[in-house]
């Protein structure tokens, strides 16, 4: 029962704050509330017994990707932005496209059938730590995709410093 | 009792919506890209949904995957838009037209 109740706030929270992500007009407004939508998302991974994947959310996303959009931000001319329209011109066609993508999943997801449990049980990750396991994964079966991983983060480094470096006149 | 996966399908689904419909009808680009941050998070959610449910740990993995790539896409995307606002002094997608598109 009490689960429920918290499913339920946490749900009506999530729903909510990213109605206002998409809706405000202050670019400003809108990371801020991304940032208390991230800590919802981190409380109902918590709530699956997934508390490593609810510690990276609130430091990758919260603590590094907002901040970057933060900077981004600041950089722009938010006057402009305070007296023009918020939408292009294709707002309605967006509307439906989401709505209709919302009903197909939905009647979708109606004919989902779970696949038989694996043997990670909540028993065994509570006595052997979440982290541990995951570790434990990540450094054998998921060895390759782990330095994909890497590689792809080099690239992004790589790549963001080529983009935004100012580029001399000679 | 126990909250059922279904739930957390839909939520999921939801949060999906959201994030679709804010990246095809806004016009700042950085609110786009944080659209694309909502949508990678709605997978997210499904993802650790289901691992918990299937008594799986292959969801947390991927959903770290996710979070990995989605760093990397936020730091190229991010670095795109100061370049795109250098050159052009606006970060609003319907005055980008320079391909007639």
């Amino acid at each position: 029962m009490i689960s429920i109740g918290f499913f339920a706030y946490f749900a009506f929270a999530i729903v909510v704050l990213s109605l206002l992500v998409i809706t405000r007009r202050n670019p400003v407004h809108s990371v801020l509330w991304m940032l208390l939508l991230f800590f919802h998302i981190a409380g109902l991974y918590l709530m699956l017994n997934a508390e490593f994947m609810a510690a990276i959310q609130v430091i990758v996303y919260a603590g590094g990707i907002l901040v970057l959009f933060l900077f981004v931000v600041l950089l722009m001319n938010l006057r402009e932005e305070m007296t023009i329209s918020k939408y292009t011109g294709y707002g309605l066609t967006g509307f439906t496209f989401a709505l209709g993508l919302f009903v197909v999943v939905f009647m979708a997801l109606r004919s989902f059938v779970a696949a038989p449990p694996g043997q990670y049980t909540v028993d065994l990750i509570q006595k052997e730590t979440h982290i541990k396991i995951l570790g434990k994964l990540l450094y054998t079966q998921f060895l390759y995709p782990f330095e994909i991983a890497s590689l792809i983060l080099l690239v992004a480094i790589i790549g963001a410093i080529v983009l935004a470096k100012r580029r001399l006149k000679s | 009792m126990m909250v059922p996966l279904s739930w957390y399908m839909v939520l999921s689904l939801a949060v999906f919506t959201i994030g679709m419909m804010g990246f095809l009808s806004r016009k700042n680009v950085i609110i786009m890209f944080m659209s694309i941050e909502l949508m990678l998070n709605a997978v997210n959610i499904n993802l650790i949904s289901l691992s918990h449910y299937l008594q799986d740990l292959r969801g947390h993995i991927l959903a770290f995957f996710v979070i990995a790539v989605a760093a990397a896409e936020a730091a190229i995307g991010l670095a795109i838009v100061i370049a795109l606002f250098r050159n052009k002094a606006t970060a609003h997608v319907d005055e980008i037209n320079e391909m007639k598109g």
